[in-house]
C-alpha cells in the first residue's frame, strides 16, 4: 500500500509547509478531522524504518563516524542533507553578529536526530513580564496549553516523573511512562548534588520505556472520532519499546522514540486525507485582493518548475526562521512589508536556548565493573531550575533560570575518545597509553546548561537585501547580539558545573573560564530557534492572535516554534506539538462555524 | 556582510558539547541488522508499515548510511605510511590484553583522515606529513636509520621528547603537536574497533529487556549500595 503520492488536487482544505514537529501535528490534526491536507515538504522522503543505522559500528563509517561539515554531528546522525550549511541555501549575518542556523531538508525535519527532551513550560514560562518585568507575557497561561500537553505526550510517548516541583508541571497520572533507572553516572551525580541542594530528578525523554496503551488512548485523545483512534491505534501498535541500544540521534527504526516520520506522519497519511509532495520550496504564501490567503507557490526541486498550491487555509510550519522568511518573501500590494507583517515584528524577537558546558574527571569512576549502560541513548535524569527563591530575591544578577543535562560512563567508543588524554596522563604513550585508557575509560562526567534568552531588540532575523539561493529565493540575514541576563547565566552554569564536579571529588577537564561570554554557544547553537512570529494579545505587538492565528490574514496560521512569546529553558519541542494542537483545533472549529 | 558560519568539522578531540549530546550513547554488534527490524508485533501487516522512500542520493551530505563507503583517495605515500605504522605501532603496541595499532589497522584510517577532502583535515595534512619527515630526520640524525628501523629503545629516546607538549623543548613544540595529534587518532582508530572496544570492556550495542541500571557490584565500588 502507498502511503504517500507526490500528486495533487486542484484545491485543498488545507495546506501544511514543513513535517517536523509542527508541521507533522497540524497534517496530523488536519487529515484526522477529514481535512483533505496538502503536505510540503522542502527536503527528501525519508523513512526511518528502511533508513536507520541501527547498531552499525563506527568502523564501518567514514572518519570513524565523526562529524564533518556534510554531516555535522556524525556520520550516523539521521539528519541527511542538513546541518549548519546547505549546499545552494546560504544565509548571511550581519557584521558583528553570530548566529546559526541547522537546517534539516529531509521529511520530518529536525524530529529526525533531536535530543527528545520533552519538557512542559510552567505557569511563570507564560508570564515572565509579570514576574520581573522583562521581555513579554504570553496571551495564553500554562492552564490553556496544559490539556493540550496532556495530549501530546500520551500521543508521542514520554518517560519521566512527577515531582511536584516548581514552575516544573506534573502530568496526570498515568500520561508519562515510567523513567528508566538511573545509571551509575547519574546516582553518583545526585548524591553529590544533594548537600549542594541541587535537584537531580528523572528527565522527560520522548522515547517508549513501555508500549503505548492502544487499547485506551485513541479513545481518550479523540472521543467520537473513529478515523483518528483506527489509524493512531494502528500506529501505536506498530510502535515497540526501546531496546536498549544504539543512540536515538540517529533515528529509530522500531519507532521506540517520537519522530514525525513515526509516530505522526505515517497516521496522518492512513486517513487518506493526506497528500505530500517532498522536494518541495515554498517561496511565498499568495493573497487574493481581499487579502485572504489563497495558497502557495512552491519550486519542485527535481524540476525547477513553479507550481502554485490553492487551499482555503494554509499553515506554516517550517521553522521559526524559514517560516519568518516566507512570510517576508510573500510581498504584494496589500502587504509591502511581507504578509501579516504590519506590525513589523516578522522576523523580529528571535531567541534560542543559552548553552555552556564543563566536564570533568572523576576518580571515583574509574575500575567501575563493566557493565552495559548505553541506556534509553539519553539522559535517564536531569536537573530541573531549582534558584527560583534566590533569582526573585535579586541574588543571582540574572533573571531567568536553567536546567541541566548531563551524563557520561562507559559509553560505546567512538569518534574523539581519549582527544585530550595528554592532560591527564603527561603524554602516555605506548603500554602505559594503553593503561591509562583503561583506567580513564567511562570516568568522565560532562555537564551542559540550558537556559531562558530574553528575547531583545538586536536579535532578529530579516531579507537579506542581495543574496538568493539557488531558487532565487532572498534568503535570511541574521542579526544577533546576548544581553548580560544570558552571559551571567552561562557564567552561572559553568561555575556550579565546577561545584558539582569538586563535590564528586573530580577534576575538571580544561580550565574553567569566568567570563560567560566566552563560555556561552553562539547564537543558534543550540538549535532551539523561536520567536520569530510572536503571538499576542495586541496586534500591534504581535503579528499572531492567541490562536497562533495571523492577525491581518485570518485563514493563515502558524504551528513552529515561530509564534513563542518567550523560550524557557525547557526545550521547545513538546510545547511546539502543544500549541500546534490545540491551534488546530480552533482552525477546524472556525472551519466549522463557516469563519475562514 | 559575511556569510554565515560554520564548516563545524572537529578536528581529533574537537568534538563540542554539542556535537558529543549528538553522538551519545551509540553501540557495536549488529545482532538484528538495520532496517527491517521494525516489524511491529504482527499485527500492523504491511499498515503503516512506512513511508515511501525515495532513499539516500549517495551524495556526501545524503550518504546511504547502512552501506558507508568513502568517497576519496587516501594520500599518504607507502613511505609515509611505513614511518606512520612505526609511530602508531610506538603508541599502542600490542600487550597481553589487545593487539597493536597496525594490526587492526590504524595507519589505513590515519590515511583516511588525513586525506578527508575538508578544510581542516587538509591542514592536519600539510602536519601529519611534516612530522612525518621531522620523525626520520630526527632518527637518521640520531641513529642514521629511519624510525620505523629503530628498536624500541631508540624510538622512545626520540618520543618521549615530545609526547607531553608543556614539557617538550620550544624547538620541539611543532613535533609534540604532530604527536599528540597521532595520538588523538590512534585512540579514534584503535578504540573504535572491535578489539579496542574489547580490550575497554565495553558491552553495550546489544537489545535487552529490561534495562536494569547499575548491578550491586558497581553500586559497591561507588559506595552508593
Amino acid at each position: 500500500m502507498r502511503l504517500s503520492t507526490q500528486r495533487t488536487q486542484p484545491t485543498y482544505d488545507a495546506i501544511v509547509v514543513g513535517s517536523g514537529a509542527g508541521g507533522g501535528m497540524a497534517a496530523y490534526q488536519l487529515a484526522v478531522a477529514g481535512l483533505k491536507v496538502l503536505l510540503l515538504e522542502a527536503g527528501r522522503q525519508y523513512d526511518p524504518m528502511r533508513e536507520t543505522p541501527m547498531f552499525q559500528l563506527p568502523k564501518d563509517a567514514p572518519l570513524r563516524g565523526g562529524g564533518t561539515r556534510d554531516k555535522p554531528f556524525g556520520f550516523y546522525d539521521a539528519t541527511v542533507d542538513g546541518g549548519w550549511q546547505v549546499a545552494g541555501e546560504p544565509y548571511t549575518t550581519a557584521p558583528g553578529s553570530e548566529f546559526r542556523w541547522w537546517r534539516a531538508r529531509m521529511l520530518g525535519g529536525r524530529t529526525n536526530h533531536w535530543g527528545r527532551i520533552s519538557l512542559r513550560m510552567g505557569a511563570y514560562d507564560f508570564k515572565p513580564r509579570s514576574r520581573d518585568g522583562l521581555g513579554a507575557d504570553w496571551p495564553i497561561t500554562y492552564t490553556d496549553l496544559a490539556p493540550y500537553y496532556d495530549k501530546a505526550e500520551a500521543l508521542i510517548g514520554v518517560y519521566g516523573s512527577n515531582e511536584g516541583l516548581e514552575n516544573t508541571p506534573d502530568s496526570p497520572n498515568g500520561t508519562l511512562l515510567p523513567p528508566p533507572k538511573p545509571r551509575a553516572v547519574e546516582l553518583l551525580t545526585r548524591k553529590a548534588c544533594q548537600p549542594l541542594s541541587i535537584p537531580v530528578v528523572p528527565a522527560h525523554l520522548a522515547i517508549l520505556t513501555t508500549r503505548q496503551d492502544h487499547a485506551g488512548w485513541p479513545a481518550k485523545l479523540h472521543p467520537g472520532n473513529l478515523l483518528a483512534q483506527r489509524v493512531l491505534r494502528d500506529s501505536m501498535r506498530s510502535r515497540q519499546a526501546c531496546f536498549w541500544a544504539t543512540e536515538c540521534g540517529r533515528g529509530c527504526s522500531i519507532k521506540a522514540n517520537f519522530q514525525s516520520t513515526t509516530v505522526l506522519l505515517p497516521p496522518a497519511l492512513a486517513t487518506g486525507n493526506v497528500d505530500l509532495v517532498t522536494n518541495a520550496m515554498v517561496r511565498e504564501v499568495t493573497v487574493d485582493r481581499a487579502g485572504r490567503a489563497t495558497g502557495v507557490n512552491y519550486i519542485d526541486k527535481r524540476t525547477r518548475a513553479d507550481r502554485h498550491a490553492s487551499a482555503r487555509v494554509v499553515v506554516l510550519a517550517a521553522s521559526a526562521c524559514e517560516t519568518a522568511r516566507i512570510l517576508l518573501n510573500s510581498r504584494s500590494t496589500l502587504f509591502p512589508n511581507g504578509l501579516a507583517n504590519g506590525s513589523g515584528l516578522v522576523g523580529k524577537y528571535l531567541m534560542d536556548t543559552v548553552g555552556a558546558g564543563l566536564s570533568g574527571q572523576i576518580p571515583a569512576l574509574e575500575g567501575v565493573p563493566p557493565h552495559n549502560e548505553d541506556g534509553a541513548s539519553g539522559d535517564h535524569l536531569y536537573m530541573p531550575w531549582w534558584l527560583y527563591r534566590e533569582q526573585l530575591a535579586g541574588k543571582l544578577g540574572f533573571a531567568r533560570g536553567y536546567h541541566v543535562e548531563f551524563g557520561g560512563g562507559r559509553r560505546m567508543p567512538d569518534a574523539g575518545i581519549f582527544g585530550g588524554l595528554e592532560q591527564f596522563t603527561e603524554g602516555a604513550y605506548g603500554k602505559r597509553f594503553k593503561q591509562e585508557a583503561r583506567r580513564y575509560y567511562g570516568s568522565f562526567v560532562w555537564f551542559d546548561g540550558r537556559g531562558e534568552m530574553i528575547p531583545n531588540q538586536d536579535c532578529y532575523c530579516e531579507l537579506d537585501p542581495t543574496v538568493k539561493d539557488r531558487w532565487g529565493i532572498p534568503v535570511l540575514r541574521f542579526h544577533w547580539k546576548w544581553s548580560d541576563h544570558e552571559t551571567k547565566q552561562a557564567a552561572h552554569m559553568v561555575r556550579t558545573f565546577e561545584e558539582i564536579i569538586r563535590a564528586m571529588g573530580g577534576k575538571v577537564v580544561g580550565t574553567v573560564e569566568a567570563d560567560g561570554a566566552k563560555v556561552i554557544a553562539k547564537g543558534g547553537q543550540i538549535i532551539h530557534e523561536v520567536g520569530t512570529v510572536r503571538m499576542g494579545a495586541d496586534p500591534k505587538t504581535s503579528v499572531l492572535n492567541p490562536w497562533c492565528q495571523a492577525w491581518e490574514v485570518k485563514n493563515l496560521f502558524v504551528t513552529d516554534g515561530a509564534p513563542f512569546v518567550s523560550n524557557a529553558d525547557k526545550n521547545p519541542t513538546l510545547s511546539i506539538l502543544a500549541l500546534a494542537w490545540r491551534t488546530c483545533d480552533h482552525l477546524v472549529g472556525e472551519l466549522k462555524r463557516r469563519n475562514l | 556582510m559575511s556569510q554565515g558560519p560554520g564548516t563545524g568539522d572537529p578536528g581529533p578531540g574537537g568534538i563540542t558539547r554539542r556535537e558529543l549530546l549528538g553522538a551519545l550513547g551509540a553501540a557495536a554488534l549488529p545482532v538484528l541488522g538495520g532496517a527491517g527490524v521494525g516489524r511491529g508485533d504482527g499485527h500492523t501487516g504491511g499498515r503503516a508499515g512506512g513511508l515511501q522512500t525515495e532513499g539516500p542520493a549517495g551524495t556526501p551530505s545524503d550518504p546511504d548510511l547502512l552501506h558507508p563507503k568513502i568517497w576519496w583517495e587516501k594520500v599518504l605515500t607507502a613511505g609515509e605510511l611505513t614511518t606512520l605504522t612505526a609511530l602508531a605501532d610506538a603508541i599502542i603496541p600490542a600487550d597481553e590484553r589487545s593487539p597493536s595499532a597496525s594490526q587492526v589497522g590504524v595507519p589505513d584510517c590515519i590515511n583516511e583522515w588525513a586525506s578527508a577532502p575538508y578544510d581542516s583535515h587538509r591542514e592536519a595534512l600539510g602536519q601529519i606529513r611534516d612530522g612525518l619527515v621531522w620523525l626520520d630526520a630526527e632518527a637518521q640524525r640520531r641513529f642514521s636509520r629511519r624510525f620505523d628501523q629503530l628498536v624500541e629503545a631508540e624510538q622512545q629516546q626520540i618520543c618521549d621528547e615530545i609526547c607531553y607538549l608543556p614539557k617538550a623543548k620550544p624547538e620541539l613544540q611543532a613535533a609534540a603537536k604532530f604527536f599528540d595529534l597521532i595520538r588523538d587518532l590512534c585512540a579514534t582508530g584503535f578504540y573504535t574497533t572491535r578489539e579496542g572496544m574489547k580490550d575497554l570492556q565495553y558491552v553495550g550495542n546489544v537489545p535487552l529487556q529490561r534495562f536494569d541500571g547499575p548491578p550491586p557490584e558497581v553500586l559497591r565500588h561507588l559506595g552508593l549500595a
